[in-house]
């Protein structure tokens, strides 16, 4: 037991979804004699939800600090018809029409931030306008037919990336791209195990470290192996690519930058950040701002996969992608959450679908065992959260000392 | 024999760490205005929660003997159906509902499933006539002022047959001609065989209306005595209500002052939900490098409002006045300026304003200074980590581990957690409101020491508190407030309690003794 704390390293309270996801893909794939772990149904279960997970990020985000955001489906639905409309009526390049798209985005987005900043009206609120003012908005524009986008968008929203060099029977540039991350992860242990040592002055046991990264590498290696060896001609798919470098930019600056603190310390406890000198409505606004900019860009790549912009896309997409916040462990007072365990949040949410759908499920008993599932997510969270106990992992693997006993006096 | 309504024998509660009431006892006689009197903290309040069932039988200790038999209240529905209804100091009107909804707010007359509204207008319409309001049952509450407030809840009692109304300091909202209103109903209850207790620390208030007035102090009933032809003795119950020996010991300290680094001149704040009230009266006060200074003041003088006004106007609409730091007078309009300029506050409610309890002791303690960690566009954690390191040895903040979420910490090693936040901003001025409240002795004293320390490092510290021992005991200079007003300052050589009681009362030869010094 100990040994095995040693390798997950102290933040493993996050693997129980892990956990969860890797357990219910194994089953699914028994269940249905092996047609979910295949190349092409991998490819298709990223592309296919990489719109919502980039919408969970952000979302992640809006959560933390305490809000909520419905408008997500329609501002991406707006944006992506936006595209469309200027790319065919003005005859612009596609990435002028995508950056025309983005900038509405963030022009929702601020707009709807500029309401719960300045005047404090509620997010839910706010964004309960949008989401009506925006899908007027598209069905409107577009008079209720399919606009048809550049067709270069298919890249972006369905694409894959190129083959090159010797035919190793697998796509080179996925393979490329699954050693950088390897190497990234080892450097990035080797580089932590280093800084830990300066820190304490003491020596760090090396063999916990070379097991993370073996195992890490092979996980890597097979999730690499799996999607460069599909049919010829495809590879890890694009959509995912933006999603895996949008998540390290969000992880980031969630994590690691005074912005990212301050998400958190507003949906903490806002009396007390605008005690410490943050700029409470800064906070929100930009938030906001960036939720629907997420949005935008969702809708994009949604609009690239099938090359048109219908007036319905995007409806009911908030709700998936708050699901997966939820899923994640985010907690709906804010101040809890992180981008990486909504895309483990996410990906749940996907499998299921892709599973229960390859089972041969109808889509009416999927959504009723989605329903359930977030609901058991949720209620289990709250249950270790309200008695103060640890996850399940951490019953397991208790702390190495007792907690000092909290005392607290309130006399009247 | 008298006539006894109410006994309270032996009564003791005890708070995690804090021994909020230590043996009181007190008997009310049938027909009287029982007034209690003491400092904040003293425990009138605990007590009246113990008597009407807040704190469940069998979370103190004693007895209530009422109306002859021993009472064991679980609820405030038990005690309201024996007649004892307690009215609080923030009433607990809804503003959207009508005068005769709140009447029977959780007491609804039901008819065959449905709430009898015609009946029940009937009746608030005699209990309004009661109390003397000559209102309309179905106004909304929002729309009436304070007092009338206040005569409603005293008709909602009455709607509850009540044979003993407690009055959690009635009047410390109201205007004089309220007061004098809500008086005059009282002695008419008074008259209908209506026994009432009354908290409040209003001199001339208890001398008008009471018959009986108990002091209690630091949890113990001090003594009890009637008041005869509307006279007390003013210095007797100040000398009750203050008189403990300094059992508290505080850590020696010598203070260097050395010049005047922080003045605040003529500074006037208005009450950002009543327009035209002054929360803060034309308040002047310095303090010199070095040295420790104390603000005390009773319950709503104002302490905290000047305090987080100071600190980039977080309270109030700010009206005048100007502060000088070193010298120079500096414009403050958010908090972050005023951490920039080196001013740090730690407020008095650590779980609602001075910490996210949901977050790391960590992230806590560098979190009103991000800018110390940051490299580039990016937090070092590392120096982050080392940050939190430091002050947890330098603090001695009792943790498992700088990882650890600061809700499982104890309340004096959170309030530590503050103070290691605000120290990492290398505050020039430091300001503490109520630095000790709800902590047990030993960590009182270790954050005690480390005030001096940082008087010590030639920090200005201003300390805002309930405790006047504190104030003593750790203080160069206290200044004193009442209602907004700064009504003088003593140096902790001529300052002792009954001194500072008087000014903190505002007994009128006391303000004028002082006016001088304030204005040195």
């Amino acid at each position: 037991m100990k040994h095995l704390k040693q390798i997950l390293g102290t933040e493993f309270r996050q693997f129980t979804m892990v956990i969860a996801l890797v357990a219910l893909i194994i089953i699914f794939n028994i269940a249905t004699g092996g047609k979910v772990v295949t190349p092409s149904n991998f490819q298709n279960l990223l592309s296919g939800n990489a719109y919502v997970l980039v919408l969970a990020v952000g979302m992640l985000m809006v959560i933390v600090i305490g809000q909520i955001d419905l408008s997500v489906g329609s501002v991406a639905g707006f944006a992506g018809m936006v595209m469309a409309l200027s790319a065919r009526e003005f005859n612009l390049p596609w990435w002028v029409a995508a950056l025309i798209g983005l900038a509405v985005g963030a022009i929702a987005g601020a707009w709807q931030g500029f309401w719960l900043a300045r005047f404090n009206i509620p997010g839910f609120i706010t964004t309960l306008g949008g989401m009506m003012i925006f899908r007027g908005g598209v069905i409107w524009i577009s008079k209720s037919i399919s606009v048809p986008a550049p067709e270069e968008l298919k890249i972006i929203g369905a694409g894959y990336l190129p083959d090159w060099g010797p035919n190793t029977g697998l796509n080179n540039s996925t393979v490329l791209l699954g050693l950088l991350a390897i190497a990234a992860f080892t450097w990035s242990q080797l580089h932590k195990r280093r800084r830990i040592e300066k820190l304490s002055g003491k020596k760090e046991p090396l063999w916990p470290v070379l097991v993370r990264i073996v195992l890490v590498g092979l996980v890597i290696g097979y999730i690499t192996w799996l999607y460069s060896s599909g049919r010829p001609g495809t590879s890890f798919p694009v959509p995912g690519l933006i999603l895996v470098v949008l998540v390290i930019i969000y992880h980031i600056i969630t994590q690691r930058t005074r912005f990212g603190r301050h998400i958190y310390a507003v949906g903490g406890n806002k009396s007390a950040a605008t005690l410490s000198g943050v700029n409470v409505r800064r906070t929100y606004f930009l938030t906001m701002l960036n939720m629907s900019f997420l949005a935008a860009l969702a809708g994009i790549i949604f609009v690239g996969r099938s090359v048109a912009a219908g007036p319905s896309d995007g409806t009911g997409w908030e709700l998936d992608a708050i699901a997966s916040v939820f899923i994640g462990g985010a907690a709906v007072s804010g101040g809890i959450g992180t981008v990486i365990a909504t895309m483990v949040g996410g990906m749940v949410m996907a499998v299921l679908n892709n599973g229960l759908q390859l089972l041969g499920v109808g889509a009416d008993r999927t959504q009723v065992i989605k329903g359930f599932v977030l609901l058991a997510a949720v209620v289990f969270d709250v249950y270790n959260k309200q008695r103060g106990r640890g996850s399940i992992t951490g019953r397991l693997f208790p702390a190495k000392q007792e907690q000092p006993k909290p005392t607290e006096g309130t006399p009247a | 024999m008298e006539d006894i309504i109410l006994q309270m024998q032996d009564i003791t509660k005890v708070f995690p760490g804090v021994r909020a009431l230590d043996g009181v006892t007190i008997s009310v006689r049938r027909g009287d205005i029982h007034a209690i009197c003491g400092e904040n903290g003293a425990g009138k309040s605990t007590l009246m929660k113990v008597l009407s069932g807040i704190h469940p039988y069998g979370s103190y200790e004693g007895k209530i003997i009422y109306m002859g038999s021993e009472m064991t209240f679980k609820n405030i529905k038990e005690s309201e159906s024996a007649g004892i209804v307690i009215i609080h100091q923030e009433l607990t009107m809804i503003p959207e509902l009508s005068i005769t909804e709140n009447i029977f707010m959780g007491n609804e007359i039901v008819r065959r499933g449905l709430i009898d509204r015609e009946k029940q207008r009937r009746l608030a319409q005699e209990l309004l006539e009661r109390v003397g309001l000559n209102l309309d049952p179905n106004t909304q509450v929002k729309h009436l002022g304070v007092g009338q407030q206040q005569l409603v809840e005293i008709a909602k009692a009455l709607s509850k047959n009540v044979k003993l109304l407690i009055l959690d300091e009635p009047t410390s909202a109201l205007n004089e001609a309220d007061t004098a209103n809500l008086f005059k109903l009282m002695r008419d209850l008074k008259g209908k065989d209506i026994t009432c207790i009354m908290i409040s620390h209003k001199l001339n208030e208890i001398a008008e209306i009471s018959d009986v007035v108990t002091v209690l102090r630091d949890g113990r009933t001090v003594e009890t005595f009637s008041v005869e032809k509307g006279q007390v003795d003013e210095k007797r119950i100040i000398r009750s209500m203050v008189g403990r020996s300094m059992e508290n010991r505080y850590p020696p300290h010598e203070s260097k002052p050395g010049e005047v680094i922080f003045e605040v001149d003529n500074w006037c704040v208005e009450d950002p939900n009543i327009p035209g009230r002054m929360v803060c009266k034309r308040s002047n006060f310095y303090v010199r490098a070095g040295e420790i200074v104390g603000f005390a003041g009773l319950m709503g003088a104002g302490r905290t409002e000047l305090m987080r006004s100071i600190f980039g106007q977080n309270y109030g609409s700010f009206i005048c006045g100007s502060i000088k730091i070193r010298g120079k007078q500096v414009k403050i309009n958010s908090v972050s300026e005023a951490i920039k300029h080196g001013i740090a506050y730690i407020p008095e409610d650590r779980k609602n304003f001075g910490l996210n309890l949901i977050d790391s002791v960590r992230k806590t303690c560098v979190s009103a200074n991000l800018k110390a960690i940051t490299r580039g566009w990016l937090l070092d954690l590392d120096k982050e980590r080392q940050a939190a390191e430091k002050q947890r040895e330098e603090l001695g903040i009792k943790t498992y581990s700088v990882d650890a979420c600061v809700n499982t910490l104890s309340g004096g090693n959170q309030q530590k957690v503050v103070v290691a936040k605000w120290m990492f901003t290398e505050p020039d001025v430091l300001i503490l409101d109520e630095p000790t409240r709800g902590i047990d002795v030993g960590a009182k004293y270790e954050i005690h020491r480390l005030i001096n320390g940082l008087a010590d490092q030639g920090k200005a510290v201003i300390i805002v508190s309930s405790e006047l021992p504190e104030l003593l005991g750790m203080c160069d200079r206290i200044y004193t407030l009442f209602e907004g007003s700064i009504t003088g300052a003593l140096d902790r050589s001529e300052a002792d309690q009954e001194k500072l009681m008087q000014m903190m009362i505002n007994t009128q030869d006391a303000y004028s003794n002082t006016c001088a010094d304030i204005n040195a």
